[in-house]
């Protein structure tokens, strides 16, 4: 389709040295999102807006947020607003840059969507190994508390919220929701099952809570200043708008572009100079993740595909957390599905039992595989643990686990073995050959 | 001193004013632990269950379960680098073991002079500028093994003092709103309305505003 010339929604001011202040923000738009809607607009009209505006959630489940808002049982109160700013899915890079070079955009967006729900308090959960992000917004939230554009009587309204700022320790199952509400009462991290209650149902201390991410509340200052129609009028299909996707691995010049979302196609994104430039060293692509380690890989043929949310489903995958992960010719698939299953492996919180047992054995067979010690039966072993934690090996995956955690380990099993079968064949032949070989050489001589 | 200092202690009651369930303080509280004594004791976890109310049990049943928290003593600098899927396809296993090598010990191991720790770490969020790695939590982009070599001296000399503090130290910036200008925080039980959702709720001079601007 092509590189296509929008406004930079999110991104605007990433340029600029002190993106980060109150006083640049304030002298290129900021702030008046949210007095147009104290002033203007009712909490139902924000929200109405962000409907119109079809803006799909960005953390990796895409759905639409003002929907999401809908969801809280009318006339129960208090209702809380969680910030998912925990991202740690492998590949994705975009939500640490929105909080680490446009803080007060991010919380005009908090405010803004805290305005519209009704929610007493708002938390920002930034991931623990950030630590500049917690700085730059610890000071944007002084500054703004300052300004009178957070606490009691916000801008002289009868609108008052806290946006309290709470730090991560080291999870990845706490970019779930339901984990990062554990989290956030003080607990580990394991997700809670659902349904029957969803978060904004029964969420933080079982009150009715939104949790959204950190670029989909980043895009609502633009969508209340400019209004929905101009939004939607960027963006194809189900997914309007503008979106941020990081790519990197083999390419010339990795990076994070913001990009019309549902018309840039993954051979713009991962060819085009303006982006990725090419593969490295002019080699073949060999496959890319087109949506975080949890996504099953794409090949060749799926290069002309728009970046759109339905088409990517519809061909197998998912654009996830707008993760793009190129891999060249060079690649060892074996080696790299290893990697991949070995994340989740590592953070599988314990909950359940096909995840906690099933990835860890998943790694230890993908392992000796590359190690050289790879039996004949291991392929079939691979699939049948695989079946185990997601019945069927499908997509979008079936699970027999409280959250997606443990079928997205099967993912990259289920891509690799699907076009590479050859190179784990490769493996273990070479494995049980050079067993035999053993056994035949220290036979005892037959003449005795 | 393994309990939280009196300063501490302020900054504690601090943090647990802006949650509505003092159990929401554990996390931070665990790290100002963390900040003071490089690493979390069972002094100090004892402490934290008796400010926010919960027993010791609770507090190590959190505590165990996050990476970041360290039960025993690491190196002033802790240098987890990275060897997920965009690191490893541009050398994160190389720069890993170049790492190892350098410093002599392998990951998860703490220099005899109690310097350096290096872990081997998943996606810290910088993937297009792989290979990567965090001293401390603070981020080096696209490192060479020569300059992991520099930064190792650098860090030895204490040249890097002013960037990189030592072990436990995250933010060095808090929210620092007194009460008297906070909207209070929200208890689970509080079910009134707040007051904008009904008052605001004619407020809209269009019912359904138009876009363009």
């Amino acid at each position: 389709m092509a590189v296509t010339d929008v406004p930079k929604v999110i991104t605007s001011r990433f340029e600029l040295d002190d993106s980060y202040t109150l006083a640049r923000y304030q002298a290129t738009g900021g702030y008046q999102a949210l007095r147009k809607a104290l002033d203007t607009m009712s909490p139902d009209a924000v929200t109405d807006e962000v409907k119109a505006a079809s803006l799909l959630g960005r953390g990796g489940a895409g759905f639409p947020a003002g929907v999401k808002w809908g969801f809280c049982p009318p006339g129960v109160w208090p209702r809380y607003l969680v910030v998912n700013g925990d991202e740690s899915e492998p590949g994705t890079y975009k939500d640490r840059l929105l909080m680490e070079l446009d803080p007060h955009q991010l919380i005009e967006g908090v405010l803004l969507a805290s305005y519209a729900v009704g929610c007493g308090q708002a938390f920002l959960y930034v991931r623990g190994e950030m630590a500049l992000a917690q700085e730059r917004i610890a000071t944007a939230l002084n500054e703004a508390y300052d300004a009178g554009y957070i606490g009691k009587n916000i801008l002289g309204s009868n609108f008052s919220v806290d946006v309290v700022l709470a730090w991560g320790a080291g999870a990845y199952i706490v970019g779930e929701e339901t984990a990062l509400i554990e989290s956030l009462e003080g607990n580990r991290g394991m997700p809670r099952l659902k349904p029957p209650f969803f978060p904004a149902a029964k969420g933080l201390y079982l009150q009715p809570t939104i949790v959204n991410n950190v670029e989909t509340l980043s895009n609502l200052p633009w969508i209340i200043a400019n209004g929905a129609d101009a939004f939607t009028a960027m963006g194809a299909e189900t997914s309007k708008g503008t979106r941020m996707f990081a790519v990197s691995g083999h390419v010339k010049t990795p990076g994070v572009f913001e990009v019309e979302y549902g018309v840039t196609t993954f051979r713009d994104l991962i060819y085009a100079p303006e982006y990725g430039g090419g593969i490295l060293g002019d080699r073949q692509l060999k496959a890319f993740i087109p949506g975080g380690a949890s996504a099953p890989w794409f090949f060749e043929e799926h290069l002309d595909l728009p970046l759109e949310k339905g088409t990517v489903d519809r061909a197998g995958s998912m654009l996830g957390s707008g993760a793009i992960i190129v891999m060249d010719e060079t690649t060892d698939a074996v080696k790299a599905c290893l990697r991949v299953v070995r994340f989740f492996a590592r953070e599988s919180c314990g909950k359940c039992t096909p995840c906690r047992e099933g990835t860890n054995w998943l790694e230890k067979i993908l392992q000796r595989i590359l190690d050289g010690y790879g039996r004949s039966t291991d392929l079939d072993l691979l699939m049948d643990v695989s079946d185990n934690i997601s019945p069927g090996i499908a997509w979008p995956p079936k699970q027999t686990t409280i959250c997606p955690l443990g079928p997205s380990a099967v993912s990259p099993i289920a891509s690799a073995m699907l076009r590479f079968r050859d190179e784990f064949e490769a493996l273990i032949d070479n494995a049980v050959q050079s067993r035999v070989a053993v056994t035949v050489s220290t036979k005892p001589e037959a003449n005795g | 001193m393994s309990r939280l200092t009196a300063d501490n202690i302020v900054r504690a009651q601090d943090i647990i004013a802006w949650f509505p369930v003092p159990k929401s303080a554990l996390i931070p509280l665990l790290h100002l632990s963390q900040e003071q004594n490089g690493y979390v004791t069972d002094e100090a976890m004892a402490h934290i269950a008796e400010l926010i109310g919960i027993t010791s049990a609770e507090v190590l049943g959190t505590c165990s379960f996050y990476e970041m928290f360290k039960r025993e003593p690491v190196g002033r600098y802790v240098v987890n680098v990275c060897t997920n899927i965009s690191c490893q396809l541009m050398g994160g296993e190389e720069l890993l073991h170049h790492a190892e090598k350098t410093l002599g010990i392998r990951s998860g191991g703490t220099t005899p002079d109690g310097l350096f720790t290096v872990e081997d770490v998943e996606c810290i969020a910088a993937c297009t500028e792989a290979p990567c790695l965090q001293v401390n939590y603070r981020y080096r982009h696209r490192i060479t093994h020569d300059e992991f070599d520099q930064l190792v001296d650098d860090l030895r000399n204490g040249r890097l003092d002013a960037d990189i503090p030592p072990h436990g130290t995250l933010a060095r910036v808090r929210q620092s709103t007194p009460p008297t200008r906070r909207a209070g925080a929200v208890s689970p039980t509080d079910d009134r309305e707040p007051n904008w959702v009904a008052t605001n709720a004619g407020s809209t001079s269009a019912s359904a505003p138009e876009g363009g601007s």
